[in-house]
């Protein structure tokens, strides 16, 4: 049962063609290159679980992309998803106004995150990656645990989700690149102050992939428990093209279908990293095409 | 009495057609369709119709070709096949219909599958729309059935129901429909708006469609009872790659089939226009020879590959790929590897593939498939490529089976059915085609919707 977005509750088989259309309620920007939208879409809304992502496709020629969900309201019907423009899709969508209406968005997807009371989390967001960290986060507060929060961005202009942080979590810690706010230095540094006093049960990172690996390789002599939520390069998000292959403990594994959160000790993440950057050359001449077109 | 040869169907040329993605075989002309429907001897046993699996009435619709009543031709196959212009071109019909063909055992068996795709073509060229005279039963309509996936399998469900009365709805999970009809077959073998007309045919019987929608994610199974459907047919289809395990297969450049296919033929990645990355690759290799591996080596000479070849454990005989198939990528240049089983990918030092080494295999005695093993020989020899493509098949889809509390599923993933009417372990809940066969055939697919059309039908009138 859902509510369409003119306010009709509606079931499964009523629903028409038409009365489940992905407008863009609300969009914001966070920083320069970060971009908040509030989508109508009631039915991911209700089943949607912190660390699920969707796929968008928003136009004729656009491809599909993963992206996570940053927070659901069932009773308005609605999904956020907070982005960095990086290449032409994310560019093209955050060219997209309120109102606009996105072409083809898909989920919830992925195995929603292990959520249960483990004690102490620290909890890890890089860049656009704490958009992630921030439901996985609140649910952990949820769930009974000690969260803290350690947010690395490079300069404080970038920093996102702070204050939503702040509102909940036991601690937030801001590190900077250029020593503008917070830590002078990298999200490593405060967490090795955490490990080193000793009562961390738990971590979970999402950020940029040599942040998350550093992380990993931080606390794997601490035997905490780690766990990273994965963005490889993916197509259809369903468990069909195999794609998003990453290898795990020696094992191939599907992102989509299997993660994207993955224990971080047994991630192959110099496999991830040359995977990902496998087609820069392309995407850096589809990003060059989407700049011009948007001017 | 000597017997007419078969007429044979143009081609684009070879040369040609490796640089454009338009379709190879160009269909009969009339005059040929003609020609060929005459041969056919409307023999009284039908053994065409037996081994056609959605028991098309074969022998009826060629005598309306002789009788140049094209669109009753085409009536006759819609009542048992929602999808003839699609069947006419990718239906294994040597394997089926006109394998039990009298003319078969002369290498001459009728065309069927070439005059079900003329008259599927004449009514689109001629721009008429064909129309079933099946009454429906209005008693029915207030019986909704969902059905999850809307390939060839989820259609031919949709599409019977639909015709006796029944409200149909089918859940897509990708953003366009057909299933591997869109994503796995490539146009040049089933021009997409060919496909596009059989779906919009399938809309015009009454169906909803919505695509973007995972059942067993975006809702449950058990929602869709909850919320006014009467039964469910799950047609979810492939589900992740079959791989090699071995090493290198994570390498950049490693692709399973299904992805650089939905890149290709979903994405349309081959074009500069559109989003979705491409490699172009110097030297393809696909492993595998079945029908989707022969499909990636003609996308990927296509798409700019200078060279492709195939390696392949068996040898030439045991191909498990269509012989029109395999004659198609023979003329279009694709290298055969045969009795040469890979057994890792090589990298560079950016973590990019640069050969495959391969090992040479010999046939042994024969093994459960009734084919001879192929026993590794212990030599090993490295074939450079830029591009790997594995193809050996896929596991059925995985959603539905582990968010559906108490389905029954094989060991290896496929949804266990009644043979008889295709209902799975929970009543009200039917399955077919790869979600429960694992890979197979469009024509297949569609066999076991016509069966748990039936099945869905007793269900509800029992009920």
């Amino acid at each position: 049962m859902f509510k369409t977005f003119d306010g009709h509750i509606c079931t499964l088989s009523q629903i028409e063609p038409g009365s489940l259309d992905n407008k863009i309620i609300k969009k914001r920007y966070l920083s320069e290159t970060n971009v908040e939208m509030i989508i109508n879409a009631p039915l991911i809304a209700n089943s949607a679980k912190p660390g699920q992502f969707i796929v968008i496709c928003n136009n004729e020629k656009g491809e599909r992309i993963p992206l996570t969900i940053s927070e659901t309201d069932k009773e308005a019907g609605t999904i956020g998803i907070i982005f960095q423009m990086v290449g032409r899709s994310t560019i093209e969508l955050g060219a997209m106004k309120e109102g606009d209406v996105i072409m083809s968005l898909a989920g919830p997807l992925g195995m929603p995150s292990e959520i249960e009371n483990f004690g102490n989390c620290v909890v890890i967001g890089g860049g656009v990656g704490t958009a992630i960290a921030y439901p996985v986060a609140r649910a952990l507060k949820n769930a009974g645990n000690n969260v803290k929060v350690i947010i690395g961005a490079r300069t404080e202009s970038l920093f996102i989700l702070v204050d939503e942080m702040k509102a909940f979590a036991d601690e937030v810690i801001l590190t900077t690149d250029d020593g503008s706010c917070g830590i002078h230095g990298v999200v490593t540094d405060p967490l090795k102050e955490l490990l080193e006093k000793g009562n961390v049960d738990r971590v979970v990172c999402i950020g940029p992939l040599p942040m998350m690996k550093a992380v990993s390789e931080f606390t794997k002599p601490y035997g905490v428990k780690t766990i990273a939520s994965l963005d490889p390069i993916m197509i259809d998000g369903t468990g069909m093209c195999g794609g998003c292959r990453v290898t795990v403990d020696g094992k191939t594994k599907f992102a989509c279908v299997d993660g994207p959160e993955f224990d971080a000790h047994l991630v192959d993440w110099d496999g991830l990293k040359t995977r990902k950057s496998f087609y820069r050359e392309y995407e850096a001449k589809q990003k060059e095409m989407a700049i011009k077109e948007a001017k | 009495m000597a017997v007419k040869d078969q007429v044979s169907m143009p081609q684009q040329d070879p040369k040609v057609r490796i640089k454009n993605f338009d379709e190879v075989a160009l269909g009969y002309t009339e005059e040929m369709a003609l020609e060929e429907a005459s041969r056919c001897m409307n023999c009284k046993a039908m053994p065409c119709v037996k081994s056609c699996p959605v028991s098309v009435n074969i022998p009826k619709f060629i005598s309306l070709i002789k009788e140049k009543a094209y669109i009753d031709a085409l009536n006759v196959i819609k009542e048992n096949n929602a999808l003839p212009a699609v069947c006419g071109r990718v239906c294994p019909q040597e394997k089926q219909c006109q394998s039990t063909c009298l003319f078969s055992k002369m290498g001459k068996p009728i065309a069927i599958g070439r005059l079900e795709r003329f008259v599927a073509d004449y009514e689109i060229n001629q721009g008429i729309k064909s129309q079933v005279d099946k009454p429906k039963d209005s008693s029915l309509s207030k019986y909704k059935v969902a059905v999850v996936g809307s390939g060839p399998s989820g259609i031919t469900v949709a599409a019977t129901l639909a015709t006796m009365g029944y409200s149909v709805t089918i859940f897509e999970a990708l953003h366009k429909t057909g299933g591997v009809l869109r994503y796995g077959i490539p146009e040049f073998r089933l021009p997409r708006n060919i496909l596009d007309r059989e779906l919009e045919y399938v809309k015009s019987l009454g169906v909803k469609i919505f695509t973007d929608i995972i059942v067993g994610r975006t809702f449950q199974v058990k929602d869709l009872f909850e919320e006014g459907f009467s039964a469910v047919y799950v047609a979810s289809g492939a589900g992740t790659p079959k791989m090699l395990g071995i090493p290198g297969e994570n390498l950049s450049g490693v692709f399973s089939g299904n992805e650089w296919l939905t890149r290709v033929n979903l994405m349309r990645a081959y074009k500069d226009e559109y989003a979705t990355p491409l490699p172009v690759s110097k030297k393809t290799v696909v492993v595998g020879a079945g029908n989707t591996a022969m499909d990636c080596t003609r996308t990927a000479l296509r798409s700019g590959a200078e060279e492709v070849t195939i390696v392949y454990r068996r040898g030439r005989a045991e191909m498990p790929a269509r012989a029109e198939e395999i004659e198609n990528a023979e003329e279009e240049g694709v290298k055969f590897n045969f009795l040469v089983n890979p057994a890792e990918f090589l990298g560079d030092e950016k973590g990019v593939l640069r050969a495959v080494k391969c090992e040479k295999m010999e046939l042994g005695e024969p093994d459960a498939s009734g084919r001879r093993r192929p026993v590794g020989t212990g030599e090993y020899f490295e074939i450079e490529a830029d591009c790997a493509i594995v193809a050996l098949g896929q596991n059925p889809n995985p959603l539905i089976r582990t968010t559906t509390e108490g389905l029954k599923t094989e060991s290896w993933g496929g949804i266990i059915i009644d043979e008889e009417t295709g209902m799975t372990s929970i009543p009200g809940i039917f399955a077919g085609g790869d979600a429960v066969t694992g890979e197979a055939t469009v024509i297949s697919a569609m066999g076991a919707g016509k069966l748990a059309a039936k099945g869905i039908d007793k269900y509800i009138r029992e009920k």
